[in-house]
Formats: structure tokens, C-alpha cells, sequence
């Protein structure tokens, strides 16, 4: 080993060290709040994951929401965290028989869960589906525009969330910002979402959306009713999903979701499957019922089914 | 978004090895289970008619009670053409089978009757429409037909039969659908 050789490889692993400590630095500033950061951004910083917190711990971190989110809306904002009731596992039907494709459902939901209007986040998707091919998604439509819905030959087929019994979403989350509640609903806590958007890879319905921008709600659209797993207003930077309107169906009694409300035709169907006298149960029972996908194994809770 | 990237970057690693994973898992073909559509129990109807919840019949305003200008009016049950009243009323609902007194009470003009020649009211006009739509009369019962809304676990209200087919013109009229989402490329 030559007197350079031995020389230059210290010279090296200095200058790497010093690089390495470089990063660290750089990510450590990126990462942490900002020194003079309001308090209430440490404490969301340290806030722990949802299902970690404990009850006074969780109350403290919803109360810091409501006021934050009341400030920022000018209006009295409630954020709950209603837990699953007992003995409720949610289906949804939807009568591809029925469905006239009018979009009425898209945007019920946008106005219910605080969606973003610009850029625009969409929960349902509607497409349209040509009746001879039948259900080919290959040559499905969702942009169609026409002056009257429904269109000759045609049938549609709204999608959203199908809350899978078995979610591949859930389980490529590196940080299980992501999960199954007992009552069936997949949640996001937006808190520790990391924004990586696998879940929106692994999800074969294409239901997660993610913010690409800071959502714009305007304020006075803002649904002060929220849930923290639901649609409490979102920062830029994460994923967000379908919850079945979790702030309305998780109480006792429990309001249908947004869109069933709306449906001008009531092709939308829901409750809880461990309920023999439910409808979604009747449904299941007795008509023709499909699910999309069904080789993928996802065991959605979503029930396409014609009625005649 | 900053404490985001944190956690993003703390975990950079780890994602690489989980994501082939999950997604391999994702796709893993079984064998369906608890399909669908099977066959179930049979439900009995009640024999007894159960009130619904319903709201107010969309009468034409001013239109009801009917006997305001009927009263005065010596009943005629011969089938012909309304030349004086109801003129917009265009029945496209089995025309040549049906006319107004098929459904109308000619004796008391504020309700409407049965095949049996039982009176009904306005609000329970479902039993009438049952008559000949036995199956759709027995899915919008349990809430499968037809819109309801209220409660999932709770008090529901249901809409008439007539909320959404005109009983003179049952088809469903189309609507104009709203917006479509925006395209990709206008994305801005
Ligand atoms: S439809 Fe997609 S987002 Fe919803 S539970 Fe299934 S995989 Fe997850
Ligand atoms: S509101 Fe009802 S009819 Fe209209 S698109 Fe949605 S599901 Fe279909």
C-alpha cells in the first residue's frame, strides 16, 4: 500500500461521513417543523397513530382539530371518532337495473365528505357500459356528456370503494397508515399517511385519490360535521378514500350515506349484512348479485345486482 | 407534508421489500367463497297491509280534495275522451284497458279503490299500483325497489310509487346528468 493509497482512502471516508451527515442534516430539516412552528404543529408532529392513542390522548388531539379546523372555516366544526357499533358489518348494493348514470351521487358525495372542489377529487366514478358488450371495462366511459341520461343501448356502473374484506390496499402500507375497522370500513388516519400512494397501486377499483395539491374547500361548502377517519378536511400530501360516509352511518340511528340519500332512482342500496332482515341482506338472498373482480380474491362489501 | 417526508425517508427502505410482496399477495387466486346470489331463506309476506311512511302524494297544487269540484257534478261513468278538465292528462299507461275509474272512486272522488272495491287513500296508492305489479310491489316493500331513505338502522321513509312514475305516463323520464370529471390533460 503505497504512502498516497493509504492517504486517499481516509480522504474518502472523511468526505463521505461528511456527506452522509449532509443528508441527515437536510432531511432533518425538511422533516422537523420549522423552529418557531406553532404548538399545535409539534403536537400533531408527535401525535400518535390512531388506533395507539389512548381515550384522553385522542380527545385532546380532536379538540386541537376542532378548533383549528373552526378557525380556519369560520363555523363551529365537530370532529368525532365514533367507534364501530357491535354486531355491524356494512354492505352496499347497487341495481345496475336501475341506475339512469346522472351523476347525482358524485357530487352528493363531494358536498358530504369535504372532497376537493379544485383540483377536483371524486370519489364515485360512473361509467358507462354499452348493453350488448355487457360489463366490459375495457370499454367503459366515464367522461360521457350527453343532454339526457339514459342513453339508448347504454347501462352504468358507479365505483367507488368497494371497503374489501381482504384489501390488498391495506396491507402495502409501509406505515399502516391504513386499515379495516370492525365494521368493515377501510380508514386512512391522514396524520400518518406518508403519502407513498402504494395503496392506490395495490387498490384494483382505482378508489384512493390522492392530493396532489392543498385541497381547495371552500369554506363555505365545508361539512362541519366530520369524522376523524372521514371527511375531516385533508392536508395536501395524502390519500384519501370512500369511508361510507363513516360520520353519518357509525351512529345510533345511523343515517344512510350521502349518496344512497341521493339517488333520484334509488338504485342504491345499504346496511348491515349481519342483518337477516336488511335490505342488503334480501338483496343478497334473493336477486342476481355480482362482484367486480371477483378472481382477485378482494371480497369486496359492494354488491352490483339487477333487480329484474 | 414535511413530517410526512420524514417518516417517507426513514422508510424508504423497507418499502422497496413490502410493496412486490403485498401486491404478489393481492392478486393470489382462491377460491371464492360465500358467493353471492345463492338461494336464501323465504320470507312470508304478512298478510295484513303494514302502513309505510310516506310523504305527501305530488299532487298537481291545487288539484286536492277532489271533491271541491266534483261535488257539484253529477258522476258519469261511460268511458269517453275528457274534452273539459283533466285534457293534459295523457294516459300512456295500458290505454286501451284503462281509464280514470279503473283507479278513481266515482262515489268518493278523494280516494281512490281496489279491485276488491276497497277505498284507499292517496297515501297508500301502492296497494293500487300492487294490483298488477306484484313484483315490484313486493321489492319495494322490503326496500329494494324504489327509493327510501331515513335510517339504516332506524325509522325509513319511502317514496310513493307515483314520486317517480307519473300513474298516467309510468316511464321514467331521462335527466340531465351532471358534469363529467375533469379530464387528465385540462388537469392543471
Ligand atoms: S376497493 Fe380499493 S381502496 Fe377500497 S378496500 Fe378495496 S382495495 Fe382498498
Ligand atoms: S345517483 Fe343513482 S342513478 Fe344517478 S348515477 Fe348515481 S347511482 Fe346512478
Amino acid at each position: 500500500m503505497s504512502n498516497q493509497e493509504s492517504r486517499a482512502t481516509p480522504a474518502f471516508r472523511m468526505s463521505r461521513r461528511k456527506m452522509m451527515k449532509g443528508v441527515a442534516a437536510v432531511l432533518g430539516a425538511l422533516a422537523l417543523p420549522e423552529k418557531d412552528a406553532p404548538a399545535s404543529v409539534w403536537e400533531s408532529f408527535f401525535q400518535k397513530h390512531f388506533r395507539e392513542m389512548s381515550k384522553p390522548e385522542l380527545e385532546k388531539v380532536l379538540a386541537r382539530l376542532e378548533k383549528e379546523y373552526s378557525e380556519k372555516y369560520r363555523k363551529a366544526v365537530k370532529v368525532r371518532a365514533t367507534p364501530p357499533i357491535e354486531g355491524v358489518l356494512y354492505g352496499y348494493g347497487l341495481d345496475l337495473s336501475r341506475c339512469i348514470g346522472c351523476r347525482r351521487c358524485v357530487y352528493a358525495c363531494v358536498q358530504e365528505n369535504n372532497q376537493s372542489r379544485d383540483p377536483q377529487i371524486h370519489y364515485i366514478r360512473v361509467l358507462q357500459l354499452n348493453k350488448e358488450r355487457g360489463v366490459d371495462l375495457e370499454e367503459a366511459e366515464h367522461y360521457y356528456n350527453p343532454s339526457k341520461v339514459p342513453e339508448k343501448g347504454h347501462f352504468y356502473m358507479p365505483v367507488q370503494c368497494h371497503q374489501c374484506e381482504n384489501p390488498p390496499c391495506t396491507k402495502v402500507c409501509p406505515v399502516q397508515a391504513t386499515w379495516k375497522e370492525r365494521d368493515g370500513i377501510v380508514v386512512v388516519d391522514y396524520n400518518w399517511c406518508i403519502g407513498c400512494r402504494y395503496c392506490m397501486a395495490a387498490c384494483p377499483y382505482g378508489a384512493r385519490h390522492f392530493n396532489w395539491k392543498k385541497p381547495g374547500l371552500p369554506a363555505a361548502e365545508m361539512n362541519p360535521e366530520t369524522h376523524y377517519l372521514g371527511n375531516r378536511p385533508r392536508p395536501v400530501g395524502v390519500v384519501e378514500k370512500c369511508t361510507y360516509c363513516i360520520q353519518r352511518v357509525r351512529n345510533t340511528p345511523g343515517r344512510y350515506t350521502a349518496c344512497v340519500e341521493i339517488c333520484p332512482v334509488g338504485a342504491r342500496k345499504f346496511g348491515n349484512l349481519l342483518d337477516p332482515e336488511s335490505e342488503i341482506r334480501y338483496i343478497i338472498e334473493n336477486k342476481r348479485v355480482f362482484i367486480l373482480k371477483e378472481d382477485l380474491n378482494t371480497r369486496p362489501k359492494f354488491y352490483y345486482f339487477y333487480a329484474t | 407534508m414535511k413530517r410526512e417526508r420524514s417518516r417517507c425517508a426513514f422508510l424508504l427502505g423497507a418499502l422497496a421489500l413490502v410493496l412486490p410482496l403485498a401486491a404478489g399477495s393481492a392478486v393470489a387466486a382462491r377460491a371464492p367463497e360465500g358467493k353471492p346470489g345463492a338461494v336464501g331463506k323465504v320470507r312470508t309476506a304478512s298478510a295484513e297491509e303494514k302502513q309505510f311512511a310516506v310523504p305527501t302524494p305530488p299532487f298537481t297544487p291545487g288539484i286536492f280534495p277532489c271533491s271541491e269540484c266534483h261535488k257539484e257534478m253529477k258522476p258519469n261513468p261511460t268511458r269517453r275522451e275528457l274534452k273539459d278538465e283533466h285534457t293534459n292528462i295523457v294516459l300512456n299507461h295500458a290505454q286501451g284497458q284503462r281509464w280514470c275509474l279503473d283507479c278513481h272512486d266515482i262515489s268518493n272522488r278523494d280516494k281512490l279503490h281496489l279491485v276488491s272495491g276497497e277505498k284507499i287513500g292517496f297515501d297508500e296508492s301502492y296497494r293500487l299500483c300492487g294490483q298488477c305489479h306484484g313484483d315490484k310491489y313486493r321489492d319495494w316493500k322490503v326496500g329494494v325497489h324504489g327509493k327510501r331513505t331515513g335510517m339504516w338502522n332506524g325509522e325509513k321513509q319511502y317514496l310513493l310509487c307515483v314520486h317517480c312514475h307519473n300513474p298516467h305516463d309510468p316511464r321514467f323520464k331521462p335527466l340531465a346528468p351532471l358534469p363529467p370529471p375533469t379530464r387528465p390533460e385540462n388537469v392543471k
